[in-house]
């Protein structure tokens, strides 16, 4: 198969990008996306091109660290999967393909492809944990868990973290990604004692990064490769909404 | 000069030494905790639990990543369990047993006092994670659910979907979270160790780069803790991320420290085969899938490029179930996995790659129905269809081992100390708990064991006596390791030949995989020792590393893994060549039994090999030391599987 390319080019932060076009030839329908992009960076290197740069790790849709925009989809038109779950077969013989990176006004570009998402970090380091030192936990089965609970807390839990969410909105709105992790430790009991504080401080952080708000477009949900569902966004707003109550009442 | 090995094993019953051992450690006071740096090189479950952990008690700790954010550590890609003696299931499991099961499964190449502790120390894991609030499976009661795995007796595998090591890791990464935002952790994450630095004899720091700005600084710090992860991608092929790389223990090696077992390494059979020349990464299948699957290849080689509905059941070669008709197709790991090589070597493998097995569900479904397959294996036939476009219940799944865990690392103490002073290594990173082979369920326990309560006991008894001694950047010491890095990053950029990094990758791969792959012999790992050294001449004369050192430069990044893989290739073939035996996934095919087992030479391999650099640039042969291994509490005995 052969497919001509667009593909963002932008060699750091303050320079200007630019989509420049390239082409992939002779690639088998086996090769996932990523490796058609391994193949042209070769190519480039052999006629002393510089490379694209693009992230990637695990390349089995777990670690989160691929972000490709793909034709204008947040990891590109098969869902729920991450860009690394892509395979050449999905595209069209002689298809056009543009390629440009995951774009969200808190994600700085950091070359290409490339973007800084250490946004979400903050979120999660605002209070998207459960403070457990080692050594005091109590025996695991003193505090059975609801089976439903649990699943629901997995559900939630599974978010792996790639920002398609953000990317994906109108609004760059990180409110998928925030409302996951809100949600996965409020449906457990060890995550009550600070599931106030917790609402309260990732909230005020997703804002500070400059996340946008919801509106409820939904195209988060229809990019997310862990298939985190948007109701969860219903739930984060509800947390939120106890925490703003419970604190103006001067719990 | 290294002397002979300390293992530092407390002395007194198997059952009493780590009790013993943290009753007699010394201790740093909380006034002078904050008084330690420490150096934390890895974001997994291993370095991720004891940057925390560390972090909660006082210390100040920087931590290091390659990745762009520490929960993007491969252990988040472990999709089984994890294991503890936990004992919910009233099914006769003890801390003994679970002892007992990893060291007869790693066939008894492994320190007793270790296992011991990591089995005592499992039950703590479960608490410590399920107050995290990793949700693992649960029972409709709303007690913690478990599963039977890896060939166990017991069902001890606690579980959260197929996603076991996310879970586990986002609850490590959170704990390391909430110690950033205190301000105990400083994180550093794309930001790659290249190099260690030595202090009279002790480790107190390391260099690294900056992978988004290329800058290239150095860390000091009063202990350096490396865990860093495994070698499988030395193979080229792995299950592993694409980033995953030895550097940062083989520098460690080449400034002193001494490499365990490297040629330990575990082959898994059940993975998706390669489709062809520009695969990057192999996926693993779960082993769960042989319950019911059954595995053959055409009895005849011109069957091979037939579609499988088209081969009679005649002319198939269920070869498993031939050679081991009373584990058939669920003969051990290492078993299945040299099986697949050898009909595919004998060229009736199957794919267009001719290096793959059917794992056939057809009789399965036809005796239990497809519904009831898809809700056994459904998520697995989900991810086989994504990556093959095959439909698994209609025509049968191809599969082939590869490599995706690796049993060698850094040697270290009972204090997980190396040789030397004041470097400490976890996780896979070191070579210390598995043995020759690692069980099921067992790699995140060891990681979250040494991160969360393993090490920090154990390294007050190095601290202790280092109050103060930490030394400046400015050091000597710093300077000159820094600018051999610098030196070496401009070597690479300087080159500019006309061969791509992936070439050279790839060939070292494929040569290793061959010789000293699932397979190994005196002959065949011969040949790849005179062919690395060449392989690696050329490398330094033509690779191309195109770009510039003081930017974001992936091609950069890969030739400092690349060139140390280069080297490290040879030291686990000297390993492979020296272990003159069979145990456990090192299959030296002059030594097994008639029907084709590991057989094990207790009398003169019952020790843990740990090699020692020697050269100055150069590469010279390095100097082995052995640690005997002694066996108490177990019976050293012949794995059988008929």
């Amino acid at each position: 198969m052969n497919f001509p390319l667009r593909i963002w080019r932008q060699s750091d932060r303050q320079s200007k990008g630019k989509l420049v076009e390239y082409r992939a030839t002779n690639i088998s329908a086996d090769t996932s996306f990523l490796e058609m992009l391994d193949i042209v960076n070769d190519e480039l290197t052999e006629r002393g091109e510089a490379p694209i740069a693009f992230d990637s790790d695990c390349r089995e849709g777990i670690c989160g660290t691929c972000a490709l925009t793909i034709n204008g989809q947040a990891h590109g038109p098969k869902h729920p999967a991450a860009a690394c779950q892509l395979y050449m077969r999905s595209f069209r013989d002689g298809e056009t393909i543009t390629i440009e990176p995951f774009r969200a006004k808190p994600f700085p570009l950091v070359r290409d492809l490339v973007i800084d998402r250490s946004a979400l970090d903050r979120i999660v380091q605002a209070g998207g944990f459960i403070a457990a030192r080692a050594g005091s936990a109590p025996e695991a089965n003193s505090m059975p868990v609801p089976k439903h609970n649990a699943d629901r807390a997995m559900e939630a839990a599974a978010c792996i973290g790639c920002g398609a969410c953000a990317a994906a909105c109108p609004n760059a709105s990180a409110m998928l990604f925030t409302a996951a992790k809100v949600s996965h430790l409020a449906f457990l009991p060890q995550g009550a004692p600070e599931r106030t504080l917790r609402a309260l401080k990732m909230v005020r952080q997703m804002d500070a990064e400059g996340f946008g708000n919801c509106t409820n477009t939904y195209e988060c949900e229809a990019v997310c490769p862990a298939e985190i569902s948007a109701s969860f966004i219903a739930k984060l707003n509800r947390e939120y909404a106890r925490a703003i109550l419970q604190r103006s009442a001067g719990e | 000069m290294i002397g002979k090995l300390e293992s530092k094993i407390p002395p007194g019953p198997l059952e009493n030494k780590w009790r013993n051992h943290k009753n007699n450690s010394r201790l740093v006071s909380p006034n002078n905790r904050r008084k330690f740096e420490i150096i934390v090189v890895g974001s997994g479950l291993a370095g991720g639990s004891a940057a925390a952990t560390l972090g909660e008690l006082g210390y100040r700790v920087k931590c290091f990543c390659y990745q762009d954010s520490p929960r993007r550590a491969h252990s988040i890609a472990a999709q089984g369990g994890i294991n503890a003696a936990k004992n919910y299931q009233n099914d006769g499991d003890s801390v003994f047993r679970l002892f007992y099961d990893t060291i007869k499964g790693g066939d008894f190449r492994s320190r007793e006092a270790n296992v011991y502790r990591l089995a005592e120390v499992s039950n703590l894991i479960i608490d410590q994670c399920t107050e995290q609030g990793v949700p693992f499976a649960r029972e409709y009661g709303g007690l913690l659910a478990n599963r039977s795995f890896g060939g166990a007796q017991v069902s001890r595998t606690f579980y959260a979907r197929g996603q076991t090591g996310q879970q586990l890791l986002l609850g490590a990464y959170q704990a390391l979270c909430r110690q950033i935002a205190l301000g105990t952790v400083k994180m550093f994450p794309q930001t790659e160790m290249l190099d260690l630095v030595l202090v009279d004899g002790h480790a107190k720091g390391i260099v690294t780069r900056n992978l988004c700005t290329g800058q290239i600084n150095a860390f000091a710090g009063d202990a350096v803790v490396l865990a860093t992860g495994g070698y499988g991608n030395v193979f080229f092929l792995s299950t592993n991320a694409r980033g995953c790389n030895v550097t940062a223990t083989y520098r460690a090696y080449k400034r002193g420290a001494l490499f365990g077992n490297p040629c330990f390494t575990q082959i898994h059979p059940t993975c998706i085969p390669v489709t062809g020349q520009h695969q990057s990464k192999l996926t693993l299948m779960s082993e769960s899938l042989r319950n019911d699957g059954r595995v053959w290849v055409p009895k005849q080689v011109e069957d091979c490029a037939k579609p499988p509905d088209q081969i009679a059941d005649t002319d198939r070669d269920y070869y498993l179930e031939r050679k081991y008709p009373s584990f058939g197709n669920l003969a051990p790991r290492d078993i299945a996995s040299r099986a697949a090589k050898e009909v595919c070597d004998e060229g009736r493998g199957v794919g267009s790659a001719g290096r793959g097995v059917y794992l056939d569900f057809a009789d399965a479904i036809s005796r239990l129905g497809e519904d009831t397959i898809r809700e056994h294996y459904g998520n697995l036939f989900d991810i086989y269809q994504k990556i093959t476009a095959e439909d698994a219940y209609k025509t049968p799944m191809r599969i082939y081992p590869a490599v995706h865990y690796t049993m060698g690392g850094l040697w270290v103490d009972y204090n997980l100390m190396s040789n030397v002073p004041g470097l400490h290594v976890i996780g896979e990173a070191n070579f210390s708990d598995h043995g020759a082979n690692r069980l099921g369920a067992s790699a995140l326990m060891q990681g979250l064991a040494d991160g969360y309560f393993v090490l920090p006991y154990t390294l007050p008894n190095y601290l202790a006596g280092q109050m103060g001694k930490r030394p400046s950047t400015d050091h000597e010491e710093f300077k000159r390791v820094e600018s051999e890095v610098r030196a070496r990053v401009k070597k690479f950029l300087d080159t500019k030949g006309d061969r791509t990094l992936t070439s050279f990758h790839r060939e070292l791969g494929l040569l290793l995989w061959d010789k000293c792959g699932m397979a190994r012999n005196a002959s065949g790992l011969r040949e790849a020792l005179e062919k690395i050294p060449k392989l690696r001449e050329q490398f330094w004369k033509s690779v191309r590393v195109p770009g510039e050192g003081e930017s974001y430069n992936q091609s950069l990044e890969r030739a400092g893994r690349i060139a140390d893989f280069l080297e490290f290739a040879e030291l686990m073939c000297i390993d492979a060549l020296e272990r003159d035996e069979s145990c456990g996934g090192h299959f030296r095919e002059e030594h097994q039994t008639s029907d084709g087992e590991a057989q094990r030479d207790d009398e003169n391999f019952a020790a843990v090999f740990g090699w020692e650099f020697q050269g100055n640039g150069n590469i010279l042969r390095p100097t082995l030391h052995r640690e005997p291994l002694h066996f108490e509490a177990v019976h050293l005995s012949q794995r059988s599987y008929k």
